[in-house]
């Protein structure tokens, strides 16, 4: 197996070869995590641009920090959207930094398909950091990773994701990568925030969280966004919470050492209580190392080859 | 000036003529139409194995003046519009300011006049500023020029507003042109809403947004015993309210744009803005229901919804980019490739969508080929193709999602008012 890619957009359109050559390419790296020192020396002379256009701290430093921990020179760039003005094209602000020589391409962007316009139209490699309710797909990989490391395999595993389905990039990328590794995913949220047809990803559709966590291996909330609210996706968060948060009841419903897993930033006391954020089925900290990792990876298979 | 068009194959829907026939024009006018017409003129165009047909009429064309001449002039917009074999194209008034006032009917005609190389006709918004507020003027506004009226780009949401509107318009013994789209429903929404929209995590626009606006605007009219054109339909459902309508005998027509009869939604995979459109792309049974609306006479016209942007603003990806493509220059090849060669619809059903069946609903005297009548031409080549190209578009805007296609029925010719106006 060897990967070909230029870029990583998605998780859509990867093999499951492509997805456990990844997956084995940070089992490698995680380990160089856990040295005193944390450096290898694969990247070195190469620079990757951190571009992200919305409000991020830990996919931002994850990635930071991976292409550091390979060598690589790296230059951050944050702005919020509320910038963009008519007549900004960021295809133009990226060849212009493009121009200044880097080799890889980071994106966080609130339009999906932002990356993809970049991949299409540049030489250099880009990869996905999200891009608005589309694809997150190093935070499914580095799911999978954290998901493998506890249960070693896929195949028939029950997983449920918990709330905004509707605007999550990260539910449609773990929704790819564990069906496609054999997985069986269920979705529950209220209606409002289970997007249409979504039944033909693969995924069971469930309105009720006791309904929906019987009998799973893992348990993945989602950040519920508060200004939701106000857009009549539900009535409030009293509300939202009475019927979509997790408690130990309903975790216990689940499968006896089922993982709770979260992609962060959590709302502590909103979708997950404290207790259960710090408790010992929770490997939301685990997930977080093994960002690192994965990031290594990816970086490592689209730059530090001979492709 | 004389001119005598020689061999070509006449079809004019009107008169249900489609035989080899030679026209002689005189002046402005065809002063007479037979076989192997021997009459003395200045110039001769061998139509040889070509259609002659009346100048196409677009009922829904944006042209950017005033406000935005850097996607579209009157002279860009008739140049393209002449390439695609048009000689009547119909403006909307969704121009900065809005068409709303007799003096800005004025510019558009008098600008046209000047530098456009066919013709242009204003529609006047129905509302004061498009704002759904106000009744624009529709009086005064016919009388300045104005063929019809419409707030395209928008629906008149407010319903007593319409049903006036409807009944106001009755006097000057023309239909509205609705817009219909709920837009408290379709929202901020950028594709058809459904597995795509899912996928790709892009806001969704659902059918019953338009479709409810179609109801309403069928029941008002019913209501004011008026007359509706409905613009751009898309969906399986907006067609059959229309049907029922038609048969309950409430006077309402429609039109499709060739993008609706040809393309489906999968084509927003590509992220690429210029499959971004208002109605949007709609899935496979929507775009096979439009062509059986076009077969079974459900719908009348086949108009453009010619829709310029600049590349700067179709560049800001998919959500923030303008919803729009220019139809002008491919919807002849369009409707070569897509209803003629497949049979759906004849060559003459075809091309009455594209003249005699707006110019009637415009009341119009245009669209037919007739001796005394105005010499507006366009002859071309059924079956030779050519490669759409960005740079070969004489529209001053590319956004086309058609560029690499290829296309039948090149347009040889472009004759308004006894000038060639194009030839390629």
């Amino acid at each position: 197996m060897s990967f070909k890619r230029k870029d990583l957009l998605g998780i859509e359109d990867l093999s499951p070869e492509e997805i456990y050559f990844i997956l084995d390419t940070a089992k490698s790296f995680r380990q160089i995590l856990d040295r005193s020192i944390k450096k290898v020396p694969t990247l070195r002379g190469k620079t990757v641009a951190n571009l992200f256009f919305e409000p991020s701290t830990r996919t931002r430093i994850s990635f930071e920090l991976a292409a550091k921990r390979l060598n690589a020179d790296v230059v951050s760039f944050s702005s919020s959207t509320s910038s963009v003005v008519k007549g900004e094209s960021l295809l133009d602000t990226v060849k212009n930094i493009m121009a200044m020589r880097v080799d890889c391409f980071i994106l966080r962007h609130p339009t999906p398909g932002a990356p993809h316009i970049l991949a299409k139209n540049l030489p250099i490699s880009v990869i996905n950091a999200g891009d608005g309710s589309h694809e997150h797909p190093t935070q499914a990989l580095l799911d999978l990773y954290t998901i493998r490391e506890k249960r070693g395999k896929f195949k028939d595993l029950q997983v449920v994701i918990i709330g905004d389905i509707a605007h999550s990039r990260v539910a449609r990328s773990d929704i790819w990568a564990l069906s496609k590794l054999g997985a069986k995913v269920r979705i529950c949220g209220p209606p409002t925030l289970i997007p249409p047809q979504i039944e033909k990803m693969g995924v069971k559709v469930f309105y009720s969280v006791k309904e929906a966590i019987r009998g799973v291996d893992v348990v993945m909330m989602l950040r519920i966004q508060k200004e939701r609210q106000n857009k009549c996706f539900f009535p409030s968060l009293r509300e939202y919470r009475e019927f979509f948060s997790l408690n130990e009841e309903r975790l216990g419903l689940a499968k006896s050492g089922a993982m709770l897993m979260h992609p962060g930033p959590v709302n502590r006391g909103i979708e997950l209580p404290v207790s259960l954020v710090d408790g010992k089925r929770s490997v939301i900290l685990n997930q977080v190392t093994n960002g690192i990792a994965v990031r290594m990876a990816v970086l490592y298979l689209l730059l530090g080859r001979k492709r | 000036m004389s001119l005598l068009v020689k061999g070509g194959r006449l079809v004019d829907p009107a008169s249900g003529t489609d035989e080899i026939m030679d026209i002689f024009i005189e002046g402005e006018k065809i002063l007479k139409i037979g076989k192997n017409i021997n009459l003395p003129a200045k110039k001769i165009i061998d139509a040889t194995g070509s259609v002659v047909i009346p100048g196409l009429i677009d009922m829904h064309t944006h042209l950017r003046d005033p406000g935005r001449e850097d996607e579209e002039t009157i002279r860009s917009g008739t140049l393209a519009a002449a390439r695609g074999g048009f000689t009547t194209i119909c403006c909307m008034p969704n121009t900065s300011p809005v068409i709303d006032d007799p003096s800005l009917v004025h510019y558009i005609l008098r600008r046209a006049e000047k530098e456009g190389v066919i013709e242009v006709l204003p529609i006047a918004s129905i509302t004061k500023n498009e704002e759904g507020k106000v009744l624009s003027e529709m009086g005064r506004l016919r009388r300045a020029g104005a063929v019809s009226f419409s707030d395209d780009g928008k629906w008149v949401s407010d319903a007593h507003l319409m049903r006036r509107a409807l009944e106001y318009v009755k006097m000057l013994d023309l239909p509205l042109i609705s817009h219909c789209e709920d837009d408290d429903l379709s929202k901020d929404g950028v594709i058809n809403e459904g597995f795509f929209s899912t996928v790709l995590g892009l806001p969704g626009i659902p059918r019953e947004a338009e479709e409810i606006a179609v109801f309403r605007d069928i029941c008002l009219t019913r209501l004011a015993r008026s007359s509706l054109h409905i613009a751009h339909i898309s969906t399986v459902n907006s067609l059959n309210l229309v049907r029922e309508a038609k048969k309950r005998g409430i006077k309402v027509t429609c039109e499709v744009t060739p993008h609706h009869f040809t393309l489906s939604e999968e084509l927003v995979r590509s992220f690429d803005t210029n499959t971004k459109v208002n109605p949007p792309l709609r899935d496979k049974d929507d775009v096979r229901a439009m062509q059986e609306g076009l077969k079974d006479g459900s719908i009348e016209v086949i108009a453009t919804d010619h829709a310029p942007h600049s590349p700067e603003e179709k560049e800001l990806g998919y959500t923030l980019a303008p919803f729009g493509i220019i139809g002008l220059e491919t919807a002849l090849g369009l409707v070569i490739k897509e209803l003629i060669k497949p049979g759906i619809l004849t060559l003459s059903k075809a091309i009455a969508k594209l003249t005699v069946n707006p110019a009637r609903i415009l009341n119009l005297d245009r669209g037919r080929i007739r001796e005394e009548g105005l010499a507006n031409l366009a002859i071309f080549n059924l079956n030779e193709e050519w490669k759409v190209k960005k740079e070969d578009f004489l529209s001053l805007s590319k956004n086309s999602p058609f560029v690499g296609w290829t296309l039948p029925g090149k347009v040889k010719w472009t004759i308004f008012k006894g000038k060639v106006v194009y030839q390629c």
